[in-house]
């Protein structure tokens, strides 16, 4: 009963979780510590900590989190919490699944009309810009300390952020090797 | 038969690899899904990467779920979109299983913490530096530069959601095609 539960709770989280990422935490919350109780708020700050530090969108991590705490909350095996991992985690992408296989679908009919091509010839522009505002989004004290508060790490992240950006940009590193460089500069030069 | 068990086993690999590496959700994987999908393995064009990302940011859901249902689709029907999705998940999933069986304020771990530190200002730089060379893809000239320097400021000053962003510009892209621009007045007859 409870894997039915956890099933639509995920499903509703997937379906209205619009932009993913930190606008998917409220939903959550409201649904699996507010509503259903199937964790403390406290776990639910764990959570989201945790996302920030383990790789995968937030949606995907607190619905495998959530999946194992809610079933071992009840009461059951650490066994049964793994099923409950994975209900919580397949709930949570169905509905862009389906969804996006609806829109394909569409899309491959309508793609060459000239209202569509028009359509994506201004949205393509406007992408751009909502990829800037996300870098600018980030661009907070939490992820690169402050003058005041910290000068020695405000300096070496707006150092690691020019080499990040030179690095991927002129000298054409793979992102996921540039991650891995900086995150070693990092274990260096804070421990 | 080996051949397409091939093309299976390297959109899973590359996905998982995306999937392994994104840190902050979201947005720091588009560097990554960019380097992938686009520069490497050449299955979209940097238009139709854009595009995808239009349509990604419209839909509910997980940002790069929705981008691997998609190439997944493109590549081998409904099977590649489910094989490729579950590779975006696998990494995260056991990730986050991992740590809800083990251990728990691992975040607090001095290792971990200084691993990160690095790692934060990288990721927005990774973000920040495809708005450059993906203005070209996009056609970003003077007459329609202000479509995303106005949807980063919204975003970013006035905390509008890209959802609403997108949807403005797709109905305000098919009213002008519709109402202003010349050329195809004569398909609906109004004058």
């Amino acid at each position: 009963m409870i894997y039915l539960l956890l099933f639509f709770s995920f499903f509703k989280i997937g379906l209205f979780g619009f932009g993913g990422g930190y606008a998917m935490i409220s939903l959550i919350q409201g649904e699996v510590v507010s509503r259903y109780h199937w964790i403390s708020t406290q776990e639910f700050t764990d959570i989201v900590a945790i996302s920030q530090m383990t790789p995968g969108p937030i949606g995907i991590n607190s619905a495998t989190y959530v999946g194992y705490r809610a079933i071992l909350n009840a009461g059951y095996s650490p066994t049964m919490a793994i099923l409950g991992s994975a209900t919580a985690t397949l709930a949570v992408v169905l509905p862009s699944f389906l969804l996006m296989i609806l829109v394909i679908k569409v899309l491959q009919r309508y793609m060459q009309s000239p209202v569509t091509r028009n359509i994506f010839e201004a949205l393509r522009p406007t992408i751009v810009g909502l990829i800037a505002a996300a870098a600018l989004l980030l661009m907070t004290p939490e992820n690169f300390s402050s003058p005041d508060v910290n000068p020695w790490q405000f300096g070496i992240s707006v150092f690691l952020f020019a080499a990040a950006f030179a690095g991927t940009h002129f000298f054409k590193i793979n992102p996921i090797r540039m991650i891995l460089f900086c995150g070693f500069a990092g274990l260096v030069l804070y421990l | 038969m080996p051949l397409t068990m091939n093309a299976y086993w390297i959109g899973f690999k590359t996905f998982f690899k995306i999937g392994c590496f994104t840190i902050g959700g979201g947005y720091a994987m588009i560097p990554l899904i960019e380097e992938e999908v686009v520069n490497r393995r050449k299955w979209l064009s940097k238009e139709d990467f854009l595009d995808l990302m239009a349509l990604s940011q419209a839909l509910p859901g997980v940002f790069a779920v929705n981008f691997s249902i998609y190439i997944g689709y493109k590549l081998k029907g409904l099977p590649g979109s489910i094989c490729l999705a579950l590779g975006t998940i696998l990494p995260s999933f056991l990730i986050i299983l991992a740590i809800a069986l083990c251990f728990r304020n691992y975040s607090q771990w001095p290792a971990v913490e200084a691993i990160f530190k690095g790692i934060r200002p990288a990721v927005v730089a990774l973000i920040a530096q495809p708005c450059f060379h993906l203005a070209r893809a996009a056609h970003i000239k003077l007459t329609n530069v202000w479509l995303p320097v106005f949807a980063a400021l919204l975003i970013w000053l006035g905390g509008v959601s890209p959802v609403y962003i997108i949807l403005a510009v797709a109905i305000g892209a098919f009213l002008y095609g519709q109402f202003v621009k010349p050329g195809d007045d004569d398909s609906h007859g109004s004058h």
